[in-house]
Protein backbone atom coordinates (compact mmCIF):
# COMPACT_ATOMS: atom_id res chain seq x y z
CA UNK A 1 0.00 0.00 0.00
CA UNK A 2 1.28 3.61 -0.73
CA UNK A 3 2.44 5.63 2.09
CA UNK A 4 0.71 8.77 1.69
CA UNK A 5 3.03 10.82 3.38
CA UNK A 6 6.03 9.56 1.46
CA UNK A 7 3.78 10.93 -1.20
CA UNK A 8 3.31 14.34 -0.08
CA UNK A 9 7.18 14.72 0.03
CA UNK A 10 7.41 13.06 -2.71
CA UNK A 11 5.63 16.11 -4.93
CA UNK A 12 6.53 19.02 -2.21
CA UNK A 13 9.63 19.67 -4.35
CA UNK A 14 9.15 21.29 -7.55
CA UNK A 15 11.35 19.38 -9.99
CA UNK A 16 10.19 16.61 -8.64
CA UNK A 17 6.07 17.36 -9.13
CA UNK A 18 7.27 18.54 -12.76
CA UNK A 19 8.85 15.19 -13.33
CA UNK A 20 5.47 13.62 -12.28
CA UNK A 21 3.65 15.95 -14.20
CA UNK A 22 5.22 14.83 -16.92
CA UNK A 23 4.83 11.26 -16.38
CA UNK A 24 1.14 11.58 -15.68
CA UNK A 25 0.79 13.43 -19.36
CA UNK A 26 2.04 10.41 -20.77
CA UNK A 27 4.77 7.41 -19.77
CA UNK A 28 8.43 8.42 -20.45
CA UNK A 29 11.33 7.06 -20.34
CA UNK A 30 14.37 9.05 -18.43
CA UNK A 31 15.71 10.36 -21.39
CA UNK A 32 12.81 11.55 -22.71
CA UNK A 33 11.63 13.30 -19.40
CA UNK A 34 15.05 15.27 -19.03
CA UNK A 35 14.77 16.53 -22.88
CA UNK A 36 11.60 18.48 -21.29
CA UNK A 37 13.89 19.54 -17.95
CA UNK A 38 16.63 22.21 -17.10
CA UNK A 39 18.17 19.39 -14.91
CA UNK A 40 21.02 16.24 -15.26
CA UNK A 41 19.45 13.24 -16.10
CA UNK A 42 21.33 11.49 -12.97
CA UNK A 43 19.08 14.14 -10.94
CA UNK A 44 16.20 13.11 -12.84
CA UNK A 45 16.79 9.54 -11.86
CA UNK A 46 17.49 10.35 -8.33
CA UNK A 47 13.41 12.38 -8.24
CA UNK A 48 12.41 9.13 -10.13
CA UNK A 49 13.72 6.99 -7.43
CA UNK A 50 12.00 8.81 -4.44
CA UNK A 51 8.79 8.82 -6.80
CA UNK A 52 8.88 5.34 -7.20
CA UNK A 53 9.35 4.83 -3.69
CA UNK A 54 6.21 6.78 -2.74
CA UNK A 55 4.24 4.84 -5.40
CA UNK A 56 3.21 7.41 -7.26
CA UNK A 57 5.01 6.41 -10.57
CA UNK A 58 5.94 2.77 -11.64
CA UNK A 59 9.00 1.94 -14.12
CA UNK A 60 8.50 -0.72 -16.88
CA UNK A 61 11.79 -1.89 -18.33
CA UNK A 62 11.14 -1.17 -22.52
CA UNK A 63 14.63 -2.38 -23.83
CA UNK A 64 18.22 -0.87 -22.63
CA UNK A 65 15.87 2.08 -20.37
CA UNK A 66 13.11 2.33 -18.85
CA UNK A 67 9.50 3.36 -18.93
CA UNK A 68 7.90 5.12 -15.82
CA UNK A 69 4.05 5.74 -15.84
CA UNK A 70 1.79 6.58 -12.83
CA UNK A 71 0.79 4.27 -10.44
CA UNK A 72 -2.18 2.69 -11.58
CA UNK A 73 -2.85 1.48 -7.78
CA UNK A 74 -2.55 5.18 -6.08
CA UNK A 75 -4.39 7.91 -5.54
CA UNK A 76 -1.55 9.81 -7.07
CA UNK A 77 -3.31 8.68 -10.46
CA UNK A 78 -6.77 10.83 -8.96
CA UNK A 79 -4.54 13.90 -7.68
CA UNK A 80 -3.15 13.34 -11.39
CA UNK A 81 -5.94 14.01 -13.11
CA UNK A 82 -7.14 16.38 -11.42
CA UNK A 83 -4.16 18.40 -11.64
CA UNK A 84 -4.69 18.63 -15.30
CA UNK A 85 -8.26 18.85 -15.08
CA UNK A 86 -8.00 22.48 -12.87
CA UNK A 87 -4.95 23.28 -15.07
CA UNK A 88 -6.93 22.93 -17.81
CA UNK A 89 -10.07 24.48 -16.71
CA UNK A 90 -8.32 27.70 -15.85
CA UNK A 91 -6.72 28.14 -18.95
CA UNK A 92 -10.28 28.06 -20.52
CA UNK A 93 -11.51 30.36 -18.28
CA UNK A 94 -9.01 32.91 -18.76
CA UNK A 95 -9.82 33.05 -22.16
CA UNK A 96 -13.62 33.10 -21.57
CA UNK A 97 -12.95 36.07 -19.15
CA UNK A 98 -10.63 38.22 -21.60
CA UNK A 99 -12.71 38.06 -24.17
CA UNK A 100 -13.92 41.32 -25.38
CA UNK A 101 -16.95 42.51 -23.39
CA UNK A 102 -20.16 42.52 -25.86
CA UNK A 103 -23.38 41.37 -25.73
CA UNK A 104 -24.60 38.19 -26.87
CA UNK A 105 -24.13 37.21 -30.65
CA UNK A 106 -27.88 36.10 -31.02
CA UNK A 107 -28.71 40.23 -30.29
CA UNK A 108 -26.26 41.30 -33.08
CA UNK A 109 -28.76 40.22 -35.90
CA UNK A 110 -31.24 43.06 -37.27
CA UNK B 1 -1.76 1.78 11.08
CA UNK B 2 0.40 4.28 9.87
CA UNK B 3 -0.37 7.82 10.88
CA UNK B 4 -2.40 8.95 8.27
CA UNK B 5 -1.10 11.85 6.65
CA UNK B 6 -3.45 13.68 3.36
CA UNK B 7 -1.76 13.53 0.07
CA UNK B 8 -1.29 16.86 -1.53
CA UNK B 9 -3.87 19.24 -2.66
CA UNK B 10 -3.83 20.25 -5.71
CA UNK B 11 -3.69 23.90 -6.67
CA UNK B 12 -3.66 25.57 -9.39
CA UNK B 13 -3.62 29.66 -10.27
CA UNK B 14 -3.49 32.09 -13.28
CA UNK B 15 -3.95 36.14 -13.35
CA UNK B 16 -6.59 37.17 -15.42
CA UNK B 17 -6.91 40.87 -17.33
CA UNK B 18 -10.33 41.45 -15.71
CA UNK B 19 -11.87 43.51 -12.70
CA UNK B 20 -12.79 41.12 -9.50
CA UNK B 21 -16.16 41.42 -10.51
CA UNK B 22 -15.87 40.39 -13.32
CA UNK B 23 -13.47 37.86 -12.67
CA UNK B 24 -15.92 36.03 -10.19
CA UNK B 25 -19.39 36.81 -12.34
CA UNK B 26 -17.33 34.92 -15.31
CA UNK B 27 -16.30 32.02 -13.33
CA UNK B 28 -19.69 31.21 -11.73
CA UNK B 29 -21.55 32.22 -14.61
CA UNK B 30 -20.49 31.01 -17.59
CA UNK B 31 -18.53 27.44 -15.46
CA UNK B 32 -20.32 25.56 -18.16
CA UNK B 33 -18.21 27.64 -21.00
CA UNK B 34 -14.80 26.55 -19.88
CA UNK B 35 -15.46 23.22 -18.31
CA UNK B 36 -13.24 20.89 -20.11
CA UNK B 37 -16.54 19.01 -21.90
CA UNK B 38 -14.88 15.29 -21.14
CA UNK B 39 -15.96 15.99 -17.29
CA UNK B 40 -19.14 14.27 -17.81
CA UNK B 41 -20.65 11.34 -15.98
CA UNK B 42 -23.55 11.37 -18.19
CA UNK B 43 -24.39 8.69 -20.46
CA UNK B 44 -25.00 11.58 -22.88
CA UNK B 45 -23.56 14.46 -24.05
CA UNK B 46 -23.73 17.74 -21.66
CA UNK B 47 -26.77 20.13 -23.39
CA UNK B 48 -25.92 22.80 -20.74
CA UNK B 49 -23.90 23.29 -16.90
CA UNK B 50 -26.06 25.16 -14.03
CA UNK B 51 -24.14 26.71 -11.22
CA UNK B 52 -26.45 27.53 -8.87
CA UNK B 53 -25.31 30.65 -7.47
CA UNK B 54 -26.25 30.23 -3.61
CA UNK B 55 -25.06 28.50 -0.67
CA UNK B 56 -26.71 24.84 -0.58
CA UNK B 57 -27.38 24.87 -4.41
CA UNK B 58 -25.40 22.70 -6.70
CA UNK B 59 -23.58 22.18 -10.28
CA UNK B 60 -25.08 19.86 -12.16
CA UNK B 61 -24.62 19.24 -15.69
CA UNK B 62 -27.92 18.16 -17.73
CA UNK B 63 -27.70 15.72 -20.25
CA UNK B 64 -29.03 15.98 -23.84
CA UNK B 65 -32.01 13.42 -22.87
CA UNK B 66 -32.73 15.76 -19.67
CA UNK B 67 -31.04 13.50 -16.88
CA UNK B 68 -29.53 15.41 -14.55
CA UNK B 69 -25.71 14.75 -12.55
CA UNK B 70 -25.12 16.93 -9.68
CA UNK B 71 -21.47 16.77 -8.73
CA UNK B 72 -20.91 18.97 -6.87
CA UNK B 73 -21.97 21.23 -3.34
CA UNK B 74 -21.80 24.92 -2.81
CA UNK B 75 -20.87 24.98 0.43
CA UNK B 76 -19.47 28.50 0.59
CA UNK B 77 -21.04 31.36 -1.72
CA UNK B 78 -19.01 35.60 -1.17
CA UNK B 79 -18.89 37.38 -4.28
CA UNK B 80 -16.16 38.61 -5.15
CA UNK B 81 -14.15 37.13 -3.19
CA UNK B 82 -14.50 33.34 -2.63
CA UNK B 83 -15.94 29.97 -3.66
CA UNK B 84 -16.20 26.91 -1.63
CA UNK B 85 -17.47 23.66 -3.30
CA UNK B 86 -17.85 20.21 -2.54
CA UNK B 87 -16.25 17.40 -5.29
CA UNK B 88 -19.11 14.43 -5.09
CA UNK B 89 -16.93 12.18 -7.51
CA UNK B 90 -15.31 9.15 -6.03
CA UNK B 91 -12.18 7.23 -7.44
CA UNK B 92 -14.57 4.87 -9.18
CA UNK B 93 -16.08 7.98 -11.39
CA UNK B 94 -19.31 7.72 -9.96
CA UNK B 95 -21.34 10.43 -7.96
CA UNK B 96 -20.48 9.97 -4.25
CA UNK B 97 -23.36 10.33 -1.99
CA UNK B 98 -21.50 10.08 1.58
CA UNK B 99 -20.18 13.83 2.27
CA UNK B 100 -17.58 11.95 4.42
CA UNK B 101 -15.89 10.40 1.08
CA UNK B 102 -15.75 13.87 -0.72
CA UNK B 103 -13.25 16.10 -1.53
CA UNK B 104 -13.51 20.13 -1.74
CA UNK B 105 -12.31 22.97 -3.78
CA UNK B 106 -11.72 26.46 -2.86
CA UNK B 107 -11.77 29.16 -5.26
CA UNK B 108 -9.90 32.48 -4.35
CA UNK B 109 -9.86 36.08 -6.03
CA UNK B 110 -7.67 38.46 -5.53
CA UNK B 111 -7.46 42.12 -6.97
CA UNK B 112 -3.93 42.28 -8.21
CA UNK B 113 -4.68 45.90 -9.98
CA UNK B 114 -8.61 47.40 -10.21
CA UNK B 115 -8.28 45.54 -13.76
CA UNK B 116 -6.11 42.06 -12.85
CA UNK B 117 -7.05 39.74 -10.82
CA UNK B 118 -5.43 36.55 -9.54
CA UNK B 119 -7.50 33.49 -9.27
CA UNK B 120 -6.69 30.47 -7.20
CA UNK B 121 -7.86 26.56 -6.83
CA UNK B 122 -7.11 24.52 -3.91
CA UNK B 123 -8.60 20.80 -4.71
CA UNK B 124 -8.03 19.57 -0.93
CA UNK B 125 -8.93 16.80 1.45
CA UNK B 126 -8.50 13.47 -1.29
CA UNK B 127 -7.87 11.19 0.75
CA UNK B 128 -11.66 11.42 1.86
CA UNK B 129 -11.52 9.40 -1.48
CA UNK B 130 -9.16 7.18 -0.16
CA UNK B 131 -11.71 5.01 2.24
CA UNK B 132 -12.50 1.93 1.00
CA UNK B 133 -10.03 2.73 -2.04
CA UNK B 134 -8.65 -0.71 -1.24
CA UNK B 135 -11.87 -2.77 -2.10
CA UNK B 136 -12.57 -0.14 -5.26
CA UNK B 137 -9.07 -0.77 -6.50
CA UNK B 138 -10.14 -3.91 -8.79
CA UNK B 139 -12.87 -1.42 -10.40
CA UNK B 140 -10.41 1.44 -10.94
CA UNK B 141 -7.76 -0.34 -12.32
CA UNK B 142 -9.73 -1.52 -15.22
CA UNK B 143 -10.30 0.04 -18.59
CA UNK B 144 -13.10 2.59 -16.44
CA UNK B 145 -12.66 5.39 -14.25
CA UNK B 146 -9.00 7.38 -13.86
CA UNK B 147 -7.12 5.41 -16.39
CA UNK B 148 -9.73 6.36 -19.03
CA UNK B 149 -10.02 9.92 -18.12
CA UNK B 150 -6.24 9.95 -17.86
CA UNK B 151 -5.65 8.62 -21.46
CA UNK B 152 -8.40 11.02 -22.58
CA UNK B 153 -6.69 13.74 -21.21
CA UNK B 154 -3.52 12.83 -22.21
CA UNK B 155 -4.78 13.04 -26.03
CA UNK B 156 -5.96 16.50 -25.18
CA UNK B 157 -2.56 17.59 -23.87
CA UNK B 158 -0.59 16.16 -26.43
CA UNK B 159 1.82 18.72 -28.08
CA UNK B 160 0.40 19.98 -31.62
CA UNK B 161 3.78 18.99 -33.06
Amino acid sequence: MANSSAQLTALGDPTRRQIFELVAEKPRSVAEITREMTVSQSAVSQHLKVLRESRLVRAEPRGASNVYQIDPEGLGQMRAWLDRFWNRTLAAYKLAVEQPQQDKPQEEKG
Amino acid sequence: MNTHVPIAAVKQSVVVEAPIERAFKVFTEEFGSFKPPEHNLLAVPIAETVFERRVGGHIYDRGADGSECRWARVLAYEPPTRLLLSWDISPRWQIETDPARTSEWEVRFTAETPSRTRVEIEHRNLDRHGQGWEGERDGVAGDQGWPLYLKRFAGLFAKPY
